[in-house]
């Protein structure tokens, strides 16, 4: 079978898009890695939840998603500062293996209390937008993925900005590299991983408003952003922004393009394929520093 | 071994065998199998991350391994089911070992661990759910031909037995790591790993004994679920929910304890049939719990129920002496 350059052109444009989104998400994840080094098993759970916070916005408030992001960001921040504070800080006592753990009980306890809640039918929104189409010389890309990509991209720069010109930024660069160092100086540990943790679920917020003018929502979604979030963290190297960014804009195109030539019931499993090779060739990734 | 170490196993599942003799009611026993399983399994993944301290998340890839290749090879090559359920085991045990020999030798532990069983695991669920062979999105139906010889029953209490018989030989082989030098050296490996191999532990193959052992375990469970429900599809035999069962009861019951598993198992299903009377079918609202007990059980408990009772017991005790 052949395919025109005009196909495989649009196939990698639109991995870049769904690939920017991709980023965000594994922004948070990358994030809360390279400050805490735990693996947030809650985050894909996390991001179901922001899915459906913006369904209810839109469904019970009329509000369009894009503005949800201004009530949503700061409430996740606030949702995932209290988790870490109240939850996972206490009850990991600071073992590794436990904070694994503890986001894996809070991953299913979130996601059953979403099914229990909305049982699991599939919903959408249903914008005037959702199916617009913008021409861009041969090829006609979707508007709401374009702002999703934009948006995307705009939340990377301002995130690296907060990490590299504010106070807080340089708190918890300063916790990320040595903790009792920063502990001694005056820095509020628990806080700055509370702020972290934030943080990440401040990013599902942004991207969960970028989705779901085009995605649906149903209480499993989360599971399918996880793992393709994980690989990216991986791949990009943990704890790496730039890495988070680049990786996901990989796994975007590399997914679209699988999807074409295996079809859709194979088109993840090149990412998985990745996510393997590169854990056990490089676990360190193309960004990360030595483990 | 010991007379001591052997006893209580050998009691417990003596009393344990009585159970068909006074319950009859098929919604119970199916109850009881379905939790002998899960026990199984997570017997299984206790071996290699209770004692060994390498925690899977991807322990479905055994269970799946085991329920498929118990499945497939009698319905699509007519292999005599109790030789497919073996050859099953084995497989799972092949597929440990293989998984391991790959993660433990890139230097892989803790949450890379964890991360690359799961992607393991998710691999072999697109795979089986695509495939031709493994009957696609649709699964494999076993026809149903009750016979002994065809390992299907015509009483559940039977197949309660054979579970049964299957967990109290795991609590063997359990309590035989345990005790033996084999078991010595996981642990070491687990409190240790850098330790371990300074004073001379070979950590690579005692890692990949761990898995190994573990893998044939959990993919026994997986050939009994696909011998006792006669369907096999990739969201049952891959899916992640027999990855978290087989992480929660050994947690919940007691991690690297021989007993914890099955103490865990029926903590947790007996608490799933209660809340599922209590709060009537909400989806989601058993696993929600599960969920919720699991942070509990980190948080407060981190010798589980096992831990606990063990703790109350030397409270007690101490009470009486002073």
């Amino acid at each position: 079978m052949m395919y025109s350059p005009a196909i495989i052109a649009e196939a990698v444009v639109n991995g870049l898009m769904t690939g920017a989104v991709y980023a965000l998400i594994a922004l948070g994840l990358t994030l809360v890695y390279g400050v805490l080094h735990i693996i947030n098993f809650a985050h894909g759970a996390l991001l179901t939840a922001a899915m459906f916070a913006v369904w209810i916005a839109y469904d019970a408030f009329g509000l369009d998603p894009y503005l949800a992001i201004l009530p949503l960001t700061p409430l996740f921040f606030g949702l995932g500062y209290a988790v870490q504070r109240l939850v996972i800080g206490p009850a990991s006592h600071g073992n590794d293996s436990n904070i694994l753990l503890v986001t894996l009980g809070l991953s299913i306890t979130i996601e059953n209390a979403l099914l229990a809640g909305f049982r699991s039918d599939t919903r959408t929104l249903n914008t005037d937008y959702g199916f617009q189409v913008v021409e861009f010389g041969p090829l006609l890309l979707s508007k709401p993925r374009l702002i999703g990509f934009g948006a995307a991209l705009l939340v990377t720069v301002l995130l690296w900005l907060l990490l590299a010109r504010t106070d807080t930024g340089k708190a918890i660069r300063a916790v990320a590299k040595e903790k009792f160092g920063a502990s001694l100086v005056g820095i509020d540990v628990a806080h700055v991983y509370a702020v972290t943790f934030g943080l990440g679920c401040a990013c599902l917020a942004v991207a969960a408003c970028l989705l779901m003018p085009t995605f649906y929502v149903n209480p499993r979604i989360g599971q399918a952003f996880v793992l393709v979030a994980f690989t990216i963290v991986v791949l990009g190297g943990m704890g790496s922004i730039p890495g988070a960014l680049l990786g996901g804009l990989f796994i975007g195109v590399i997914e679209s393009l699988c999807g074409l030539f295996l079809g859709d019931s194979l088109g993840q499993i090149g990412i998985f394929l990745i996510f393997i090779l590169v854990l056990l060739v490089r676990p360190t990734g193309m960004f990360g520093a030595k483990a | 071994m010991t007379f001591r170490d052997i006893a209580p196993i050998v009691v417990l599942i003596a009393l344990l065998a009585f159970v068909p003799a006074f319950i009859t009611a098929n919604t119970v026993l199916n109850f009881l199998v379905f939790t002998l399983i899960i026990a199984l399994a997570a017997q299984g993944w206790n071996i290699l991350g209770g004692f060994g301290g390498q925690f899977s998340f991807g322990h479905a890839a055994f269970f799946g391994t085991g329920a498929y290749a118990a499945a497939l090879l009698q319905v699509s090559l007519g292999i005599n089911p109790w030789i497919a359920f073996a050859i099953g085991t084995v497989a799972g045990a092949a597929v440990g070992w293989v998984i391991g020999y790959l993660s433990f030798r890139s230097g892989l532990r803790g949450s890379y661990f964890a991360l690359v069983t799961l992607a393991f695991a998710e691999v072999l669920r697109i795979l089986a759910n695509a495939a031709t062979f493994t009957g696609g999105a649709a699964g494999v139906l076993i026809k149903l031909d009750v016979r002994p010889g065809n390992f299907q029953f015509e009483s559940r209490g039977t197949f309660f037995w054979i579970a049964l018989a299957l967990v109290g030989s795991v609590l063997l082989l359990t309590r035989w790591i345990e005790r033996s030098r084999f078991g010595a050296q996981l642990v070491a490996v687990r409190e240790n790993e850098a330790a371990a191999k300074a004073l001379g532990v070979d950590t690579l193959r005692v890692k990949l004994g761990a898995i190994t052992v573990s893998g044939a375990v959990t993919a026994a469970a997986g050939g009994l679920y696909a011998q006792y429900f006669l369907y096999v599809d990739a969201n049952i035999a891959y899916g992640t929910w027999i990855s978290v069962e087989a992480i929660l009861a050994p947690i919940v019951g007691g991690l690297g304890t021989v007993f914890g598993p099955l103490v865990g198992a029926v903590a947790l299903h007996g608490l799933s049939e209660i809340t599922k009377l209590a709060a009537g079918s909400v989806p989601g609202i058993d696993l929600m719990v599960f969920g919720g007990l699991l942070v509990a059980a980190v948080a407060f408990a981190p010798a589980g129920i096992l831990g606990l009772l063990r703790r109350s017991a030397r409270s007690r005790g101490a009470a009486r002496h002073a």
